[in-house]
């Protein structure tokens, strides 16, 4: 073993502190790559030069993204919105009656539910397809609302019935002997009690949905296309310059990253209850 | 409280609604998707969007032409990349992962910085990650150009475009393949069971092991699947949507770490080194069993989001590129692009069944044990 070596062994912290470093570089490399090349003047964009910093700040790159992607954002914004609260109270009501109404069935019911989150949905995509064009709503965002409600319950409720699991059952049978029903004990009891169980919810399928592109590419028209499906649009044709793609990229990542910074607790919340046991 | 109120009654009604329509969206659906597997909806192009299409039965001709039809080589190397891509992601994204997390576990000044950057590239979309990845691995730019910076001659590996193909093997051999991958797991399972003195199990499942085995080195090479070799291998072009994935999802993997890393007692560790164990040993007899199972969880969680991998390899190297696709993909492009919607169905199905393997199992164990607690 050579001298440098040994050194190396007796200075664990440097050494801890070095590869910590290089593995934040790793993760942050491609951010600073896309915001240089977002600030290039489109002519003055080189792969040879791709690291440097731009010459002139050309901030125009994303007014003319906003133009390309405002429909997308505003299609991603109303879809994501709607679906994660309509399946952020169903989820809530599903966990409530798992968690806290237990029927005999039950405990065939929710992994016959649960299965829903795992199948790969191309196994369920032509059938899905010609069913809303059936229906009418194939090609618009009602049709992917809808299909992301149905196929986020799954998650929202195992979320909840996890969550409400840790009420515990005296306080439900102090609101019944107060005379109390199904619905309030929940708006009395159980719904105070689930904001956080909400924001992780939320958090969850908000960034689930607004990320999502099968399900976006299958379904919609372009005029109702989600930001994820203009973005592989526009990044996917030759003719277009990179600060384009790179401007888009950012405005597409910005919401979820947002949310992931100021509630980031939460997320780390969200993301250990994907696995199954909570 | 056991008895069945009105209360219980208006709970079941609440759930209904979502019963039904999980019931209709996901089994009557994938129903539907294995019976159009077994048409031949798509084959004449009047009658594929049409709206009352005439389907025929054709049985399992589709299966039967894409794991041994002429025409269908491009599905046989999409498997072969999904493997390939399954492995060297899980674990890529685990090695990595784990690594991070053992880093920060030793209590490092930042570490809630580190944790954030690490952890940031999961709360992106997979066309993000592709967009800004296609950039990065561009061949005269980006990555290939870091070693210059070092003073060393630029990186000449042309990333996604690459059609060099290494570990190359004949699709013939497949079922002997994975006849003796199945053997050596049922051989591993008898000869833990053998261990815990558990012999009727240990017997029968090594019985099975060794008779698989011996068929694939022995009969297994005298099936064929096609008329002629045809060679599959490690498209090197994955290499890079490997990087980009794993850069995605090792910060999930480093936060699930971590969480058990904390999650284990110090004293455990402290009595360890007291019995004069050394960093590693500590590591190696105490702390990676403790991980067992949340390695379990990741790689099921990991191997899922793999199978279904599409997004990602789309907005990186596009739809048509077949060097880098995947079944996903191929299913997309049969069903949507081409309206050869039996054909996708039967890719689909194809997914579903691999799918159903890794996960049925996981649900089963894991619901189990709640229930009897």
């Amino acid at each position: 073993m050579s001298a440098a070596l040994r050194r190396l062994r007796w200075s664990p912290r440097w050494l801890t502190y070095l590869v910590l470093l290089l593995a934040a570089f790793f993760f942050l490399g491609p951010v600073y790559l896309v915001v240089v090349t977002a600030l290039k003047e489109p002519a003055a964009i080189r792969l040879s030069t791709a690291w440097h910093l731009p010459e002139t700040w050309h901030w125009q790159s994303f007014a003319v993204a906003w133009d390309a992607f405002a429909l997308g954002l505003r299609n991603s914004l109303v879809l994501a919105v709607t679906a994660t609260v309509i399946s952020a109270l169903l989820g809530s009501l599903n966990g409530y009656v798992l968690s806290k109404w237990r029927f005999p069935g039950a405990n065939i019911v929710f992994p016959l539910m649960l299965f829903g989150m795992f199948i790969p949905y191309q196994s369920v995509l032509i059938p899905l397809f010609t069913f809303l064009r059936d229906i009418g709503l194939y090609g618009g965002l009602g049709g992917l609302i809808l299909t992301h409600v149905v196929y986020g319950l799954p998650i929202t409720t195992l979320i909840f019935r996890n969550f409400y699991a840790e009420i515990p059952d005296e306080m439900l049978e102090a609101g019944k002997i107060d005379g109390a029903g199904f619905f309030g004990l929940y708006a009395r009891i159980v719904f105070p009690l689930s904001i956080s169980g909400f924001v992780v919810v939320i958090i969850w399928q908000f960034t689930q949905i607004w990320n999502e592109f099968l399900f976006a590419v299958t379904l919609t028209r372009r005029s109702s296309a989600p930001i994820t499906v203009a973005l592989a649009q526009l990044a996917g044709g030759e003719a277009v310059r990179w600060n384009l793609p790179m401007a888009g990229a950012i405005l597409a990542a910005v919401p979820t990253l947002i949310i992931y910074i100021i509630l980031g607790r939460y997320f780390i919340k969200g993301l250990l209850a994907g696995s199954v046991k909570g | 409280m056991r008895r069945f109120t009105r209360d219980h009654l208006t709970a079941v009604l609440m759930l209904l609604p979502s019963l039904i329509f999980l019931a209709i969206f996901v089994y009557g659906f994938i129903g539907q998707t294995v019976y159009f597997s077994l048409t031949d909806w798509g084959r004449d192009p009047a009658q594929a969007l049409a709206v009352r299409p005439e389907r025929a039965f054709v049985g399992f001709d589709n299966y039967v032409r894409l794991f041994t039809g002429l025409l269908e080589s491009r599905f046989r190397q999409d498997l072969v990349n999904l493997v390939f891509f399954t492995v060297f992601f899980i674990g890529g994204s685990l090695g990595l992962g784990l690594a991070l997390a053992m880093l920060l576990d030793r209590g490092v000044a930042g570490e809630a910085f580190f944790r954030t950057v690490f952890l940031y590239p999961f709360a992106l979309s997979f066309v993000v990650t592709g967009t800004v990845w296609r950039w990065m691995l561009q061949p005269q730019g980006g990555v290939n150009l870091l070693p210059t910076y070092l003073g060393l001659p630029p990186g000449e590996f042309e990333w996604i475009t690459s059609r060099q193909q290494v570990w190359r093997f004949d699709w013939n051999l497949v079922p002997s393949i994975t006849a003796l991958l199945v053997a050596a797991v049922l051989l591993a399972i008898g000869w833990r069971a053998w261990r815990d003195l558990r012999r009727g199990r240990a017997v029968s499942f090594l019985t099975v092991g060794i008779a698989l085995g011996a068929w694939a080195l022995a009969g297994g090479p005298g099936v064929e699947l096609l008329p002629f070799p045809e060679r599959h291998g490690f498209n090197l072009a994955l290499i890079g949507i490997v990087v980009a994935a794993v850069w995605q999802m090792s910060g999930y993997t480093m936060a699930l770490y971590l969480a058990s890393l904390r999650g284990i007692p110090e004293e455990l560790r402290e009595a360890a080194r007291v019995d004069g164990a050394s960093g590693f040993q500590v590591y190696r007899h105490v702390v990676f069993p403790l991980l067992g199972p949340i390695t379990l969880s990741a790689m099921i969680i990991l191997g899922h989001i793999s199978l279904k991998i599409f997004d990602l390899v789309w907005s990186m190297a596009g739809p048509d590129l077949a060097t880098t696709s995947v079944p996903a993909l191929l299913m997309y492009i049969r069903a949507f692009r081409a309206n050869q919607f039996a054909d996708g169905a039967a890719i689909a199905v194809v997914l579903l069944l691999i799918v159903a393997t890794v996960i049925v199992p996981y649900l089963w164990t894991s619901l189990r044990g709640e229930v009897r607690r």
